[in-house]
């Protein structure tokens, strides 16, 4: 057999290229008169595109907008009695990540030292209160206690490790929303004061949840051999791709009253969550199918020879290959959701973006355009990278004996 | 070689039905669109024989194996595996797939789960057992073909050969009757084909039924109680490995032997 037969020989590592840093300029940057040229006229666009900006960044700009309006960019206006309950999501959410990490990751101390660092950075941030610096150097103790947590309990926490999101997620909208015990205790508040980045955070969050497994129903749906799930599928797929994600808000917003008998109200942020989802599903739905073809026919037949039944046959065999397949597609639509959260603005809620245009709205802040767009496309495209990196991690974690 | 036919046809294992065929089809006929791919086959297995089907490509040999776990839908005829009739019911479709193996030419291991978790998985979702019993099979099994140090692994990490191993320890793990062959080594390297080769030269001699649809002339010989010739859909010839490879009697066998063991 091959693998007994190999023998053990010397086996020499590739030539390996290691220079200097003055050795890896010399070779990229200078090799030739006309690499060096061009690198010099490089460096001097460079120069002259980004002086200006890096001039106004250092020494023109004022933060100060951001650091009065902060908490209205946060949370919108989420009483402030009330933003206690936001810390505890923050701590809670601190040790699900540390539990899951502890569970799951483990080692990669470099990335653990990243996560953590970043809220010691968000700490040391100018406009960091005394107590949200408190506060943020708990949760990194917090995590780190989970991790160890979640590093005792190994694999046997694994369950707990998955459920733990599950209930988490509940948690969030049950907390932020409030539940009433008593009229002293976790008071109800009105969705019309959820604003800032937890509504953008909010919207992103409760439409992945409830878009992906729709948009797998969808999927499998349009692949059915039944005919009427596969027309409901197909109709209900290419029209919410045929229409612009704003006009589902304004229906949510606008017309779905219309439907409703007199005295029921839908509350407007579930109306534009709802709208999201919907959306979003329709679009997913796609993707995954394209990861269902990818799957060699060959695998249904194993699985079919062995006696596996259909439902099994897809949760154990495709699905999990199909979705693997699709992860980039997914979390490049998952960002673009982020992103198009945005749009409710155009029916009236203020999340993130439309935050700062009300910010800026106001007379004596009118000329800080830039800093409070900058101080936003920095929140989004922080957001956005961290999801682009876990989609990245997830590849390669579940990319596990590929060949 | 003789002595290889004797365990399998003079002393069967002890059931009420020995003495009947454990498959028996009756004229099926198979159709793709307007193209006929099944004209009227009728075959008749007993317990413990190793049938070899061989042919030229398109012969509906592999359609034909095919149909035995209703991969493949037959059109006309009757096909009874074990004394269950294969029709729409899907019940007994579920029940014959339970009672035989099938391995392919592209061995159809779950790339996304490891050697040993391809093994357990239907005896844990199908045969219902409990996870101990099921390792304990496979960890039985993955030594009986020779690769008891690849559990963990995963099918892209394993050489092809090894693979196909594998793919027979996973059909034998649901503990089946019968097992089916679809060219089982034309996918592999010739150093490759005779550790494939060894197990089921192993597997045959301890009695199992097997159907195996493959050009592995040395296979035929070595451990095929009965040998069918297929062209065009239909069965040419029959008979045991000696009529056919010493006195054939159709001009198609003999072209066709003739085409495949002087190359």
């Amino acid at each position: 057999m091959a693998e007994e037969i190999a023998a053990p020989r010397q086996i020499l590592p590739p030539p390996a290229e290691r220079y200097t840093w003055l050795g890896w300029i010399q070779k990229n940057l200078f090799s030739t008169w006309y690499n060096s040229l061009l690198t010099f006229i490089t460096l001097g666009l460079a120069y002259a595109l980004l002086k200006p900006f890096l001039t106004w960044l250092l020494e023109q700009a004022n933060w100060e907008v951001v650091e009065v309006n902060f908490r209205l960019l946060m949370v919108g206006q989420y009483p402030p009695d009330e933003i206690w309950r936001i810390w505890l999501l923050l701590y809670l959410l601190a040790a699900v990540v540390g539990l899951s990490w502890g569970v799951w990751v483990r080692g990669r101390l470099a990335l653990a030292l990243g996560l953590l660092l970043a809220p010691l950075l968000l700490a040391l941030l100018p406009i960091a209160t005394p107590s949200a610096r408190l506060n943020l150097v708990a949760m990194d103790l917090v995590a780190v206690a989970a991790s160890r947590l979640g590093r005792l309990g190994g694999p046997s926490l694994r369950r707990f490790a998955a459920w733990s999101w599950v209930i988490y997620l509940v948690l969030v909208i049950l907390v932020v929303r409030g539940f009433a015990l008593t009229p002293e205790v976790m008071p109800r508040v009105p969705t019309n004061l959820w604003g800032g980045l937890l509504l953008t955070c909010l919207l992103t969050v409760v439409g992945i949840v409830f878009s992906f497994p729709l948009g797998i129903l969808l999927a499998l749906g349009r692949r059915s051999s039944l005919p009427a799930i596969r027309a409901v599928s197909v109709v209900y797929i290419e029209v919410i791709r045929g229409v612009p994600l704003v006009t589902i808000l304004f229906m949510a917003a606008v017309m779905v009253p219309f439907f409703l008998p007199s005295g029921i109200t839908i509350d407007r942020v579930l109306r534009a969550m709802v709208g999201i989802t919907l959306f979003s599903a329709a679009y997913l739905a796609e993707n995954v199918r394209g990861g269902l073809q990818a799957v060699p026919h060959g695998q249904f037949e194993a699985a079919s020879a062995l006696g596996l039944s259909g439902f099994k046959t897809m949760t154990r065999i495709i699905l999990p290959q199909a979705l693997r397949i699709v992860i980039p597609v997914l979390m490049g639509q998952f960002i673009a959701l982020f992103k198009d959260t945005t749009l409710v603005v155009t029916i009236g809620l203020l999340e993130l973006l439309g935050i700062a245009r009300a910010v800026l709205a106001q007379p004596q802040y009118v000329s800080y355009q830039r800093e409070v767009y900058l101080f936003v496309a920095a929140i989004f495209w922080v957001i956005s990278y961290l999801m682009s990196y876990i989609s990245q991690r997830l590849e390669s974690v579940l990319g596990v004996g590929e060949r | 070689m003789e002595e290889t036919l004797e365990p399998n046809n003079l002393t069967p294992q002890s059931s009420s039905r020995d003495d009947q065929p454990i498959i028996v089809c009756r004229d099926v006929h198979k159709w793709y669109g307007n193209f006929q791919a099944l004209q009227g086959v009728s075959m008749e297995v007993n317990k413990g024989e190793v049938i070899v089907i061989f042919g030229p490509s398109g012969s509906g040999k592999s359609t034909f194996i095919r149909t035995l776990n209703r991969l493949e839908e037959h059109q006309r005829g009757q096909i009874i595996v074990d004394g269950i009739e294969l029709t729409h019911d899907v019940r007994n479709i579920e029940q014959v797939r339970m009672e035989t193996g099938m391995v392919f030419q592209q061995f159809n291991l779950f790339p996304h789960l490891t050697v040993l978790q391809n093994i357990t998985l239907a005896p844990l979702h199908v045969r219902k057992w409990p996870k101990d019993k099921a390792e304990e099979v496979a960890t039985q099994l993955l030594v009986r073909v020779g690769i008891p140090e690849q559990a963990d692994k995963y099918p892209g990490q394993l050489s092809g050969g090894q693979q196909q191993r594998v793919a027979i320890a996973r059909a034998l793990a649901m503990q089946p009757k019968i097992m089916l062959f679809d060219e089982p080594t034309s996918a592999l390297d010739p150093e490759m084909i005779k550790e494939v080769l060894d197990v089921m030269i192993e597997l045959a001699h301890t009695g199992m039924t097997m159907l195996v649809v493959t050009h592995e002339m040395g296979f035929a010989r070595g451990v095929a109680n009965r040998m069918f010739f297929f062209d065009q859909g239909q069965i040419v010839e029959s008979g045991t490995p000696q009529q056919i490879f010493s006195n054939p009697q159709e001009d198609r066998t003999r072209l066709f032997l003739s085409q495949i063991l002087t190359h």
